[in-house]
């Protein structure tokens, strides 16, 4: 629990209860108990939510439930933006294996409920920013990334860590086409993965995430364009030399490595400056990092941020 | 001769043309007034309309080679119907580009359309669709004569433009660029090769 007790974005303890009677009431609208929904994945997630904290500015609304499940990229299910909801029926996330690989104290597979039952899940409300120049406000639930690696006691030889997605084209019809090379892979240098806001993420709106999200757990580095987490993992390794990443490998001169979301660093294709929040009609302007800049600027001083980006 | 068309049968083919074209626009409009758009609503309105226009310019091509297949000729009564609708449907996306996207600023505007070249194409096709949808009267047909078909054979590059304009959009899964570009390439191949068969034909006698 140390991590809600001191709140990071100060603006939101204005709208705290507000939104969060708000969001009871959405809730409760689509017929979704808070309790039931969530205690499907893990009872922690019901007892965990009276402590939700609001993780967003003053004017970030809560995007509806429908957008947050309905509106994704998840190539695995197809490229269109309704695709993985309508086709994503096919993934079995129950039981869920994830291997521990590379340089850790003690690799191998492991059964995700029993991996997380020692952990309490937190909810985060997360601006989420697509490179494609859209955006979310997002209420996920999960574990701080720092928690996990803190528990898996990586070596001195881990300077990155790397996420693999699962890879099955019967469970993942999208694999039958090589658009992307499968498996997708991403990864985040060591401080980023062991920052206070990076969540390995379980749940969304106080339920167990939808295959089309990413089930069963997916990563969440908020002040990173979306395609920077990862889905539907199978295998965290931690490794010495900066990995391959799959849009990196597709598209080098549009995806880079670090895709922190940058207002001054445009797409070769469309600006990066200002977004489409979902529903809305005009656009806003991007917040460099997202809006995150008070919790990360700090890792990337010194860096050409125009060269890495 | 070419056999003619019943008077019956184009006013039937007529209703069927202006309710196939504004099928798309009643969709929309009856989506947008009933929240059903989807998450980015700008886009979501841009890719239909988009897409819808450049169905109706590859239908409008494909009236002339039909025409030469069937003969036909009242086909062509249909050409500057169908080039109108996909020119609605261009204004639309277009419209929406320079309110939403660009909040009407001629700076934000000018800097995407010299920035990026899926843009310039697109803007390109948009600014060369105007002169021949005003000139599409027959008034200005007269006017025009001769002149008026070498400046409609803009619609030529004007496809080309909209597919590149397509195909650039795209990140990565360009099946449906590739769908339409192909459509467009036999479609634009189609005229060639009457052409190219009756220069053989004029060095020959004529069957009488």
């Amino acid at each position: 629990m140390h991590l809600l007790s001191k709140p990071l974005l100060p603006t939101r303890d204005i709208t705290d209860e507000k939104t969060f009677v708000d969001r009871r009431a959405f809730l409760t609208s689509i017929g979704v108990g808070l309790a039931a929904g969530a205690s499907v994945l893990s009872p922690r997630l019901a007892a965990a939510a009276p402590a939700f904290r609001r993780w967003q500015g003053e004017e970030d609304k809560l995007t509806p439930y429908a957008d947050v499940t309905g509106y994704n990229n998840f190539y695995e299910f197809g490229t269109g933006k309704s695709d993985p909801a309508q086709n994503a029926g096919s993934l079995h996330p129950h039981p869920w294996k994830i291997e521990i690989a590379g340089d850790v104290k003690k690799p191998g597979i492991v059964d995700l409920d029993e991996f997380l039952r020692p952990f309490q899940p937190v909810e985060r409300v997360y601006r989420h920013r697509c490179v494609e120049g859209w955006s979310m406000v997002i209420p996920w639930s999960g574990i701080p990334l720092r928690d996990i690696i803190a528990r898996i006691e990586p070596g001195t030889k881990a300077k990155f860590v790397e996420f693999t997605t699962l890879h099955d084209p019967k469970q993942m019809p999208g694999q039958n086409r090589s658009v992307l090379p499968w498996p997708y892979v991403e990864a985040l240098r060591m401080d980023e993965a062991m920052n206070l806001l990076t969540l390995f993420v379980t749940g969304v709106y106080g339920k167990p995430l939808p295959n089309q999200n990413g089930a069963p757990v997916r990563l969440c580095a908020p002040w990173k364009y979306g395609f920077k987490g990862g889905k539907s993992i199978v295998r965290i390794r931690f490794v010495e030399a900066q990995p391959h990443t799959t849009w990196n490998i597709a598209a080098p001169e549009e995806y880079g490595f670090y895709a922190n979301v940058n207002p001054t660093v445009d797409h070769p294709r469309w600006t990066q400056a200002r977004e489409h929040r979902a529903g809305e009609f005009f656009k806003r302007k991007t917040l460099m990092f997202n809006g995150y800049a008070e919790q990360v600027a700090s890792m990337y001083t010194g860096l050409d941020l125009r060269a890495n980006f | 001769m070419a056999k003619g068309l019943a008077r019956r049968t184009i006013v039937v083919a007529k209703v069927v043309v202006w309710t196939a074209c504004l099928t798309p626009f009643v969709v929309l409009c009856i989506d947008a007034f009933t929240n059903q758009l989807a998450a980015e609503p700008v886009k979501d309105i841009q890719h239909r309309t988009g897409l819808t226009a450049l169905i109706i310019l590859l239908v409008t091509l494909a009236v002339t080679p039909l025409r030469r297949v069937t003969g036909w000729n009242e086909l062509v009564k249909f050409r500057r119907l169908l080039g109108l609708f996909s020119f609605f449907y261009v204004l639309c996306h277009a419209v929406t580009y320079f309110v939403f996207d660009q909040s009407l600023s001629p700076a934000l505007i000018a800097e995407d359309v010299v920035k990026h070249p899926w843009v310039t194409v697109g803007f390109t096709a948009f600014m060369l669709m105007i002169p021949l949808a005003v000139t599409s009267t027959q008034g200005w047909i007269r006017r025009l004569g001769s002149r008026w078909t070498k400046l409609h054979r803009l619609i030529y590059a004007i496809a080309i433009l909209a597919i590149l304009h397509f195909l650039w959009l795209v990140k990565k899964d360009v099946r449906d660029p590739y769908f339409y570009g192909t459509v467009a390439l036999v479609l634009l191949a189609a005229r060639l090769w009457p052409r190219a068969q009756r220069r053989v034909h004029a060095t020959k006698p004529l069957p009488s």
